[in-house]
């Protein structure tokens, strides 16, 4: 009997992961076609494209036109600051929208939160016009600001919509003590409330994160200026009517992969706790 | 000084009614314990009287000030949660240095303080933890010292000990009590644990539904209840109801009788019963019986006892000992 549970449980194993390994490399295999055709000439790429770099086919001619040539490093830094700077507020106005939805009752409570949180269902870019017509309007138009307004507006329905949730866990006694002592009702959502869900504040970061980084559609409608393109917007330089130069597509594809690896790393940890925080406890 | 005074408090959850009309008064100095079934609102009240909570309807005055316009961390009480409710990411000190922190005390001060009061309950050794590096009374006395530190004119506790195990319970009730006696400030303290409330209040309040059922020394709730909920809350095992004419006593609806006021006797008695159940508890058994006319009921024995189920007893049940009810419950007092 004992014998026939841990066989089942081996069987278990077995089949989820080969499930989990199929799906791995399902997602990264266009991730690493990507990153090894970057390392390749221009005949390699097209000759054998699925074919690791060889002594023949190595080249690192795109990359060096991505980082010498062009404002590769600028759109970088574009990419890098409208993420950085929308990320921060939506984590810190979601967190505070949240807050007051899971901590005080109020008129319309249950109505804000379902307002709030309609976002999810409905695509921001079906607003795209009359997005576009109010930074016309305001002058925000090839702005790095009207990004950032932008997809604050996009990541704060999930944003709220998590943390609400989470929020609730919180002990209403560990908050109390906080009021007792004399705490702001700032003070206790920063130094007592936020600590506890920081593995929620991860996930949400993580999901907010991935889509305005890669996001192509806003960049080019609202800011497709030069000085305002941000990375995904400005590999497309690379992409000509007539001539397309691969190499550098693909090296500054590969190159804006790292950052949000990057920044997955920092908060995988968080996110795997956020993930199962409910299931093991 | 540290009197408190309810007015008239009522507090609603929109239609739901759960603090009904609450007066009371707590004289300087008194431990008060809020007793009563699980959702009658021990805690809702208790939340008032802190400030965390606003009365829909009353006043609480302290020290003979209205302040129910004050904020929590104004009203000079503080509280004792039952989940210690500790900051997770600051040290022992830290976490009892807080409140003071906040209130700009200056930093010596804050110092004499969190040292007496962590000498007083002995955590000298922990005020460089975090709570995650402490066991569960250590965390609960920790709770306890960062409310001394607050030198509070009221000390607010909500059943501080119930998540504790029954050895620490004990020793944490001892310390309770030592530390009310040393003090000398008024504490109110809400618990389901009757010993508790027995051993430590100079004043019992017994709530149900959201209403006072009676306000009392305990030992004056437990020989005088006012009405049947009074009597059948106070005491352990319950009190035995009988229908008054199954007894043969008049002018009553329902007569109660503690179980140890029984007599018990293997040969004669008033009532011969079945032995249904014997609990053994070493220095005292709990008997349930049942007779064909009475009912099943409990006696309760001093000592160890050689009986055991089906056996057959004589029970008498004592006269003067009995408390008898009218229609609406409420006790007759005969004199
Ligand atoms: N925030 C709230 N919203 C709505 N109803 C509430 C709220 N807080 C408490 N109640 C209700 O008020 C009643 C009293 O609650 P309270 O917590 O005071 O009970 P209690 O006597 O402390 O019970 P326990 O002994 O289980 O702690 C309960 O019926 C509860 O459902
Ligand atoms: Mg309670």
């Amino acid at each position: 009997m004992h014998l026939d549970k841990k066989f089942s449980h081996i069987g278990r194993s077995i089949f989820i992961h080969t499930f989990l390994i199929c799906f791995t490399i399902l997602a990264l295999f266009p991730m690493v076609i990507v990153i090894i055709n970057s390392f390749k000439t221009r005949k390699g790429i097209f000759r054998e494209p699925l074919s690791f770099p060889t002594a023949e086919t190595f080249s690192i001619k795109g990359y060096e036109t991505v980082i010498t040539g062009g404002d590769f490093q600028l759109y970088f830094t574009n990419s890098f600051i409208v993420t950085s700077v929308s990320l921060f507020f939506i984590l810190l106005f979601g967190a505070m929208a949240s807050y007051a939805l899971s901590e005080y009752r109020f008129k319309g409570n249950l109505f804000m939160g379902l307002f709030l949180a309609f976002g999810i269902m409905i695509p921001i870019r079906l607003g795209t016009v009359a997005i576009l017509k109010l930074m016309v309007a305001t002058g925000l138009v090839n702005t790095l600001t009207a990004l950032i307004l932008v997809y604050i507006a996009q990541g704060l329905p999930l944003c709220i919509f998590i943390l609400t949730e989470f929020m609730k866990t919180v002990s209403d006694d560990l908050k109390n003590a906080g009021r007792i002592d004399g705490l702001s009702e700032y003070r206790i959502l920063f130094t007592l409330v936020i600590p506890l869900i920081r593995p929620a504040m991860a996930t949400v970061a993580v999901f907010s994160m991935i889509p305005i980084w890669n996001d192509l559609w806003f960049p080019l409608i609202l800011a497709s200026g030069e000085e305002v393109k941000t990375i995904t917007l400005g590999a497309q330089n690379f992409i000509g009517q007539y001539l397309t130069n691969w190499n550098a597509v693909l090296a500054a594809l590969s190159l804006a992969i790292l950052p949000v690896v990057i920044l997955y790393l920092i908060f995988s940890r968080q996110l795997i706790r956020g993930i199962t925080s409910g299931a093991v406890k | 000084m540290g009197t408190l005074k309810l007015k008239n408090i009522s507090k609603s959850f929109g239609n739901v009614e759960v603090l009904r009309d609450i007066s009371l008064e707590v004289a300087d100095g008194e431990f008060v314990i809020f007793v009563g079934p699980s959702g009658c609102g021990k805690s809702t009240l208790l939340r008032i009287i802190a400030g965390l909570e606003d009365a829909t309807k009353g006043e609480v005055i302290i020290d003979g000030q209205m302040v129910n316009h004050l904020g929590a961390a104004d009203r000079g009480i503080s509280m004792v949660f039952q989940s210690y409710a500790l900051y997770p990411h600051m040290t022992v000190e830290a976490n009892m240095g807080l409140g003071l922190k906040q209130a700009k005390t200056p930093k010596a001060e804050i110092k004499a303080r969190v040292t007496k009061a962590a000498n007083m309950l002995e955590l000298t050794p922990l005020l460089n933890r975090r709570p995650a590096e402490l066991s569960g009374g250590q965390r609960q006395r920790v709770a306890i010292g960062r409310s001394i530190v607050r030198e509070p004119k009221i000390f607010l506790f909500d059943e501080p000990l119930s998540n504790l195990d029954a050895a620490l319970r004990v020793n944490t009730r001892i310390e309770i009590a030592n530390l009310h006696n040393s003090l000398n400030s008024s504490m109110i303290y809400v618990t389901h644990d009757q010993v508790e409330a027995m051993t430590l209040a100079d004043k019992i309040v017994v709530l149900h539904d959201g209403k006072i059922e009676q306000i009392g020394h305990p030992i004056e709730l437990y020989n005088h209840p006012c009405n049947m909920f009074v009597a059948g809350f106070i005491g352990s095992p319950k009190m035995n109801f009988f229908d008054a004419d199954k007894l043969d006593v008049k002018n009553a609806i329902t007569v109660g009788v503690r179980p140890e006021h029984i007599k018990i006797d293997a040969k004669q008695g008033d009532y011969e019963c079945e032995i249904t159940y014997v609990e053994h508890l070493g220095s005292d058994s709990n008997l349930y019986l049942t007779h064909p006319k009475l009912g099943a009921f409990t006696v309760r024995v001093f000592g160890q006892v050689a009986y055991a189920r089906g056996e057959t007893l004589h029970a008498s049940l004592l006269k003067e000992s009995m408390h008898k009810f009218d229609e609406h419950e409420n006790v007759i007092t005969d004199i």
